[in-house]
């Protein structure tokens, strides 16, 4: 039987984990390679990088943080934010990444999701979808960081991803991201009910419980959490033996 | 000096990383020469069955990969592990290495998504040097759809997915792990390096 994963994610621009403040400005606050050998230390399943350098000169810096990331970390990689072509996916899982995830490149053309199955397997094809609830009680998805709705539904959205060879979905709630009351486990049953493929609960823990509600009431695999663990509100260690409390198969180390 | 076998396919850097991580003396090669020299072997690979026979055939390393792992330790990592049964049936039936008899098949767990990707329990069958100093509660990280049919004398360890999958072979000198230990953090090292100490 598959473990529970908890994936922590590092937002990482030019080089170096940041985070945001008050979505107003953002700080440097350390190295990804550390950050990254910590998690692995602390337990995590995956770690998720998550660049968002704007230039493009930042891709190349990008991996090279991969590369030494590789050489420290023996838990899987996933890199994404600003993944567009099927050279960015081959340069980043040759750098030492073993999942690439692809967001709003997807939605503008979802054949580069069946186009990378093809070519790197679908094991290593995370589609992230970032989704919010419309009056009508749909979900929408929306990309740029919530600005864009596309018009399309979210649910519909990750069939078609699982059809066209996606080996996993990231799923981020944008109603519950960053507010720390929980994960949206209404959105996470709507997706997981709708496909086959492992689902990555995202947006919205803020304590213990979050996780064990996570993994009792929905489907998802995985749960991914930033600034929690980041700001070592919890540990990776703190949120697995709460879960093991709770009988849910989790890997202790 | 352990060969990693580069006949490529892909992930074999990282097996040389966590082996440099962890001080072991290990050089990627393709040559029969090196492998012949070695005192060790790593097979590593992802991809399929057919192609990664046709690959090591091409390259000229069947026969010698078949004489050199029953005269030193020899470890298959993931489609690896696959290639030396007798068979795989990946797109085609395709002969492997045959250095343990057994067939490799698409797995087939009901109501469970294909292919098995993730941390799964390691379940003991018997003793096996590379499980060393591991307990009763260790996951490694998977990522396959076929899966391995052999006998039971020649599993060390499998994990339920659905059904009992094989998880890791050994026969005499030969060594197989369906999952990444590359890529199982300090379970898989500690694997990796239970292999090195083989090597007298």
């Amino acid at each position: 039987m598959l473990a529970k994963r908890i994936i922590p994610c590092l937002d990482v621009r030019e080089g170096k984990v940041v985070k945001g403040i008050n979505f107003v400005g953002i700080k440097e606050v350390g190295d990804p390679v550390e950050c990254a050998a910590e998690y692995d230390a602390q337990g995590a399943d995956e770690i998720v990088f998550l660049d968002i350098t704007a230039s493009h000169e930042g891709r190349g810096t990008m991996l090279d943080v991969v590369r030494r990331t590789a050489q420290k970390v023996f838990v899987p990689l996933t890199v994404g934010g600003g993944i567009r072509t099927i050279d960015d996916f081959r340069d980043t899982l040759r750098a030492g990444a073993d999942k690439v995830s692809v967001n709003s490149a997807a939605v503008k053309n979802p054949q580069l999701i069946r186009e990378a199955a093809d070519i790197f397997g679908c094991q290593c094809v995370v589609v992230a979808i970032d989704a919010k609830k419309c009056p009508d009680g749909h979900y929408t998805v929306v990309i740029n960081g919530g600005r864009i709705d596309m018009g399309i539904d979210a649910v519909e959205w990750a069939k078609k991803a699982e059809e066209l060879g996606a080996g996993e979905i990231l799923l981020t709630s944008m109603d519950t991201d960053g507010v720390k009351g929980g994960f949206d486990l209404d959105m996470l049953n709507a997706v997981c009910s709708a496909v086959k493929i492992p689902v990555i609960a995202s947006g919205g823990c803020g304590a213990l419980e979050h996780f064990t509600d996570v993994f009792e009431k929905t489907g998802a695999a995985a749960a991914l959490a930033a600034s929690l663990f980041h700001y070592k509100e919890l540990t990776v260690g703190q949120v697995k033996t709460e879960l093991k409390k709770h009988d849910i198969p989790v890997r202790i180390v | 000096m352990i060969a990693i076998v580069d006949y490529g396919a892909g992930n074999i850097f990282s097996v040389k990383n966590a082996m440099d991580y962890l001080g072991l003396s290990a050089e990627l090669t393709s040559k029969a020469e090196d492998i012949r020299n070695a005192d060790g072997i790593i097979l590593p690979g992802v991809g399929a069955f057919p192609w990664a026979m046709n690959m090591l055939s091409q390259s000229g390393l069947v026969d010698v990969i078949k004489e050199e792992a029953v005269k030193k330790p020899f470890l298959g990592i993931c489609l690896g592990m696959q290639l030396i049964f007798s068979k795989g049936y990946e797109f085609e039936e395709t002969s492997g290495l045959g250095l343990i008899d057994g067939e490799v098949k698409l797995m087939t767990p009901e109501n469970l998504s294909i292919p098995h990707i993730g941390w799964n329990k390691l379940i003991i069958n018997k003793e096996c040097p590379l499980l060393s100093g591991l307990g009763d509660d260790e996951y490694v990280y998977f990522v396959h759809s076929y899966a391995a049919e052999c006998s039971d004398n020649d599993i060390a360890a499998y994990c339920e997915y659905g059904n009992k999958v094989t998880a890791l072979v050994n026969r005499g000198t030969v060594y197989g792990a369906q999952f990444h230990p590359e890529k199982s953090g300090k379970t898989g090292l500690k694997i990796l390096r239970n292999f090195a100490e083989l090597i007298k």
